[in-house]
């Protein structure tokens, strides 16, 4: 059913009419165009469309609507206000992207784990980012930035 | 210094006069890279380009852009492409703005991205362009200064003249530079006099990515663009019979609900048309959500479809019909081995050799058919009005489905314009452009800008596959367990996938190469480094084998037969350059260490391969843990010519191990009756994280050779590597891919 919601993405409230089964991920892609959390397989197994619910990483593509009234949703494009997040500025150092498709998705899983751990190990690491995938191989530059940008927090 | 030669058509120099505004593109200020917002807006003013050749334009407050032709995937051209220009133009590469070119034959040459060639083909090209937009500059300087073009210098971005204190930037002299004419003759800079070419640069559109701006075509979005999707037969041997779309239309957002037929039937197709499905049903509305549920509400009845005839490549085929499964194709192929193939190659008498050895060891190698598993599904954008049709389209290959989409909707080739979108990863699967094709249609039919979207499951179930392949060698032995002949046998579902003249053919004086294929109405296709993705499987875990058995060190084997390759080759068809070869294994064996007594414990395997006129050898350290393979390192060594981007090819090197890691041990695509296994990457395996390298050292073999591939070339040898660094682990010998599911 088409009903009025509020989100409160990335600090502003946003109001949209949409289907209340309507994932997150095509509320923001098609309805609000903010087109930096990606669709890459709609069944929560790849982490392309990862965003923060309150801090904590989650795949918006297995988020209806309907259950995120009031909640604090932050998008690839409100990270940092000025772009310049330590995970940010670690993938640009490290130069990470190849494709770059999945990227944001790694990154706002990346920087949902420095929050929760800001000394994360290799294996908290491989542990944390094994639910977002990256067809181009770009693992161990993901992991270097991880770790760079945990030294520098 | 060297001199070009001229077999470069000077077309792509064409020179068009004095063009102002922002880009020859209107409505793509999108496609433009971060950097040359900050530099336009700077100026405050709309931006007065002049065009110096078709690849560079200068405002005269000296902001300089440089288009980058090719397409791209991932492989970073869109930063080594506008190196290329930049170091003969001399700019600083920093402060340039590059932007992504759009398709246009009459000004730019092969603009696809594919075979590894982009840097290879545009060595000269892409420089000479610099250079002569430096030589135009310098001539318009000569004139305005009144001194001889001999006694000027040029430094990042600027001309001096020394004698007089002069000094002015590119951007002073631009318009004056924008009306000569482009010169001939151009000298290039020899290699020793490069300054930007071989040091590391970053991707120049990483801050746009790590921003989420919108880059991809799946992104691309304008006023009254509706979303497409379209419903396709659920197996492979399967076609529409009749469908109700009645409840379907009336879902919310729903546009209209309309069949399309890719091609028409009769319609003679190029090599890069194949599309899974001919008729399929086009669902429009306003959002993907609203096209994803009303697909839902389809009512479709399919049906077996009978043998069909399709002409490919000036080639009649028959498609045939038919459910196909795994269990069968296995079984058919293995089949195939035991009738006569078709002879390649025959070196000697392969046959004597055979009857009089004292010892043959066989193999049968498999791998199964693989999806590309592109992370950006495949889509694109397409406006039809009138005749004329409009993309903003993530495609490897444009000028391969220009002349199609012209054909198919009945317009003028020049009527079909393409706006090159970055895309979501390649690997093969964006170099068929049937989705332009259907989207124009889809466009035609709605009367709206739409932008055509597959699901992840449309990918998976219906895509345009790295065929599955078997291939058998043997080899025979004296009784001094000297190798004396090679016999190698394979074929594919649908095409073999050997290459007769490649190593070891030329280093054995008894040889025989022998294909064969089975006909299938899975589409397949390019797949990163087609057919040598499972060449160097099967090949290097052989070598591997036998080297064993003649008590030879792996590596020593290897370079003892490219030695008799390089001295004294057979045949005269060999596709390879011996030394180069022996170059990688040399550095791979220097590098990781081998044979050295500190890394005695060590599970290891080595493989080396040659593919699109490149060299790369690994050695892979691994163990295996409860089953689960754990590789703590790999170190590759490639020969790639000379190195344009060091940091962006030692990623694709990363990336190609990481890619080649996980499909050794995990891709894998089955069918029963026609229908994949897998849809998703809830069972589509692909590699995680935890499961990348510990450690992936690169090193390139440092030469003055002119560049040559460098995608592809990193990728093949990697599996043979891992089966044999598996067999050192676990005494394993696995000859059927993927291996991950072997091991415990």
């Amino acid at each position: 059913m088409i009903k009025k919601f509020t989100l409160r993405i990335n600090k502003k409230p946003h109001t949209v009419e949409a289907d209340e089964n309507m994932p997150l991920l095509w509320v923001l892609r098609d309805v609000l165009d903010l087109k930096g959390t990606k669709y890459g397989c709609g069944v929560g197994s790849c982490g392309a469309c990862t965003v923060h619910l309150n801090g904590i990483a989650v795949r918006s593509c297995q988020l209806p609507i309907s259950a995120l009234a009031n909640q604090n949703i932050t998008t690839i494009e409100g990270l940092a206000e000025k772009g310049d997040h330590p995970v940010q500025k670690a993938w640009l150092d490290v130069d990470v992207a190849q494709c770059g498709y999945c990227q944001s998705g790694q990154i706002m899983s990346a920087a949902a784990l420095l929050k929760s751990n800001p000394n994360p190990s290799e294996e908290d690491i491989d542990n944390f980012m094994s639910g977002n995938i990256c067809r181009c191989g770009t693992y161990t530059r993901i992991k270097k930035a991880i770790q760079q940008a945990a030294a520098k927090k | 210094m060297k001199k070009t030669d001229n077999t470069y058509s000077r077309r792509s120099f064409l020179k068009v006069s004095s063009l102002s505004g922002g880009g020859f593109m209107l409505g793509i200020s999108w496609l433009a890279s971060a950097k040359p917002e900050e530099n336009l807006a700077a100026l405050n003013v709309e931006p007065i380009w002049q065009e110096l050749t078709s690849y560079i334009k200068i405002t005269p407050e000296n902001v300089i852009k440089i288009f980058s032709p090719n397409p791209e995937f991932g492989q970073n051209v869109m930063t080594s492409m506008p190196m290329l220009i930049a170091e003969e133009l001399d700019v600083d590469f920093k402060s340039i703005v590059v932007e992504q070119a759009s398709y246009n034959p009459a000004l730019f040459n092969r603009q696809f991205t594919g075979g590894s060639q982009s840097i290879r083909s545009a060595w000269k090209l892409l420089r000479t362009a610099g250079a002569s937009a430096r030589q135009m500059i310098l001539t318009a300087a000569s004139q305005a200064w009144n001194v001889p073009v001999s006694e000027l210098t040029t430094s990042k971005g600027q001309v001096k003249h020394a004698a007089s204190g002069k000094s002015g930037t590119y951007g002073s002299f631009a318009t004056a530079a924008s009306k000569l004419p482009v010169p001939k003759d151009i000298v290039l800079k020899a290699n020793k006099g490069f300054r930007l070419l071989g040091t590391p640069q970053k991707n120049v559109e990483g801050p746009k990515i790590v921003h989420g701006q919108p880059l991809f075509g799946m992104d691309y979005k304008e006023a009254g663009m509706l979303i497409a999707m379209t419903e396709r037969p659920p197996a492979f041997g399967m076609r529409l019979k009749s469908f109700d779309a009645t409840v379907a239309k009336k879902m919310p957002g729903i546009v209209d609900v309309f069949t399309i037929q890719v091609y028409e039937p009769t319609q003679k197709l190029a090599m890069f048309d194949t599309r899974s499905f001919n008729e399929v049903i086009a669902v429009v509305g306003k959002t993907t959500w609203d096209v994803m549920n009303a697909r839902k509400k389809l009512n479709v009845l399919w049906e077996n479809a009978p043998d069909t005839k399709e002409i490919m490549n000036n080639r009649e085929t028959i498609v045939p019909g038919g459910l196909e499964s795994t269990t069968k194709h296995y079984a058919d192929m293995l089949a195939m081995d035991k009738k006569p193939g078709q002879i390649q190659r025959k070196d000697g008498e392969p046959e004597k050799a055979f009857e009089v050895a004292k010892h043959v060891i066989e193999r049968t190698y498999t791998a199964p058919f693989l999806a590309h598993n592109i992370m950006e599904p495949t889509n694109t954008f397409a406006h039809f009005q009138g005749n004329k049709v409009r993309f903003v389209a993530p495609i490897q290959g444009p000028d391969f489905i220009a002349n199609t989409i012209a054909t198919r909707l009945g317009i003028p080739k020049e009527n079909v314009e393409i706006n090159l979108a970055r895309m979501g990863g390649g690997f093969g699967r964006r170099a068929y452009g049937h989705y332009m094709v259907e989207a124009a249609l889809i466009s035609k039919q709605a009367n709206a800008p739409i932008k055509l979207v597959y699901s992840r499951e449309d990918d998976v179930s219906g895509g345009i596959y790295r065929p599955t392949y078997q291939l058998t060698y043997r080899a025979a032995f004296d009784e001094n367990k000297r190798l004396t002949a090679m016999h190698i046998k394979g074929g594919g579902i649908p095409e073999s996938p050997l290459h007769a003249n490649r190593f070891p053919a030329g280093a054995l004086d008894n040889y025989l190469a022998e294909s064969w294929s089975i006909p299938s109405n899975i589409t397949v296709g390019a797949f990163r480094a087609p057919r040598s993705n499972f060449n160097a499987a099967a090949e290097q875990s052989f070598l591997d084998e036998i080297s064993e058995y003649m008590g030879k060190d792996p590596i020593a084997f290897r370079l003892e037969l490219l030695q008799r390759a390089k001295a004294n080759p057979v045949g005269k068809n060999n596709d390879y350059d011996a030394s180069r070869y022996m170059g990688v294994l040399e550095l791979v064996r220097d590098k990781s260490g081998w044979g050295k007594p500190e890394n005695a414990g060590k599970k290891r395997g080595v493989s080396a391969y040659f593919c699109h006129n490149s060299y790369a050898a690994q050695v892979i350290d691994l163990h295996v843990k409860d089953g689960q393979v754990i590789v703590d390192r790999v170190t590759s060594a490639v020969d790639c010519g000379v190195v344009v981007n060091p940091e962006g090819a030692k990623n694709m090197a990363e990336g190609a191990a990481i890619d080649g890691i996980g499909n050794a041990l995990f891709g894998n695509l089955t069918f029963t009756d026609g229908r994949t296994d897998q849809k998703n990457f809830d069972t589509y395996r692909m590699i995680r994280h935890n499961e990348a390298p510990k450690k992936i050292d690169v090193h390139f073999v440092a030469n003055e050779t002119d560049p040559t591939g460098l995608g592809e070339p990193p990728f093949p040898p990697i599996f043979g590597a891992m089966a044999n660094a598996i067999y050192q682990a676990t005494g394993k010998r696995l000859y059927k891919q993927p291996f991950g599911n072997q091991l415990s």
